[in-house]
């Protein structure tokens, strides 16, 4: 069961028409390694890890849909009033002629979101090193994001969600501690 | 179209926002540190705070939570705009 919270994790502030950033967020959005992914991921993964390490990935999967909402704060305010030269500037002209300027779970290249960008192992470690992984690339992307625009506006959501990747990062790490130390526990009896 | 929020909103929803921040840090820290008494207290201490200022946002802008969750004044409130991505 989910409640939906009539509110944003944290402001997005977007006070322009920016279509050149738009076509660059949507990586996070629908890319590999982007919010959806990482939400599905996460909550797909967690029926068949060990039960010490659920509620980790139940709450961390439950956070990314709010970090998607964010990233589609983005994009939707960012084109919004942009006219169809202004999105085939951008190169959304394609974009445009699929979907006018509803969003799509694509990444900045247009690739439809996939399923086999995401993975479950059923091995504990071998599943939350996957996590670990797309965390800190979700990290990376989201420097080379702040890197591509100088909105401050844009710049400060965005380096909250970054922040956001190296505090799940470290706690998928301790989460691995945590089975490692279960599994050691159980050899000594 | 959305309508114009004045800046008592944005102040409250703020306020709102950064309980929230330390609210879901505690929660994935705990997650990870479950004898943590300290962070515990903390986390209980911040849920009281959250309860309260959740009820004065609700009361100034409507409910923030469906399913009954959240009150309604008539008429239906919770379908009313603005939404998150609206303000």
């Amino acid at each position: 069961m989910w409640i939906y919270e009539k509110k944003l994790q944290y402001p997005v502030k977007v006070s322009k028409c920016d279509t050149r950033m738009a076509k660059y967020l949507i990586e996070q959005y629908g890319g590999a390694d982007g919010e959806l992914a990482a939400a599905l991921r996460y909550l797909n993964q967690r029926y068949t890890i060990p039960g010490k390490v659920i509620g980790l990935l139940n709450d961390i999967g439950t956070e990314e849909f709010a970090h998607l909402e964010m990233i589609a704060t983005m994009v939707y305010k960012l084109t919004k009033d942009a006219t169809p030269e202004q999105m085939e500037a951008a190169g959304l002209g394609a974009h445009y002629a699929n979907h006018d300027k509803a969003l799509f779970y694509n990444n900045a290249a247009g690739v439809p979101w996939t399923a086999s960008y995401i993975q479950a192992n059923g091995d504990p470690i071998a599943d939350l090193y996957e996590d670990i992984a797309a965390e800190e690339k979700a990290r990376a992307t989201y420097q080379w994001l702040i890197d591509l625009t100088d909105d401050v506006d844009l710049q400060d959501s965005l380096k909250f969600l970054r922040e956001r990747e190296v505090v799940h990062s470290q706690r998928f790490r301790e989460a691995v501690e945590m089975l490692k130390e279960e599994r050691d526990t159980k050899k000594v009896f | 179209m959305a309508k114009q929020m004045d800046a008592a909103y944005y102040h409250l929803l703020h306020e709102l926002q950064a309980v929230d921040f330390v609210l879901v840090e505690l929660n994935l820290y705990l997650d990870t540190h479950p004898n943590d008494l300290k962070a515990i207290e903390e986390y209980n201490r911040n849920a009281v705070k959250r309860k309260e200022l959740a009820c004065t946002y609700e009361e100034k802008y409507g409910p923030l939570m469906h399913f009954g969750h959240s009150y309604s004044k008539y008429p239906w409130q919770w379908a009313e705009e603005p939404w998150p991505w609206q303000v």
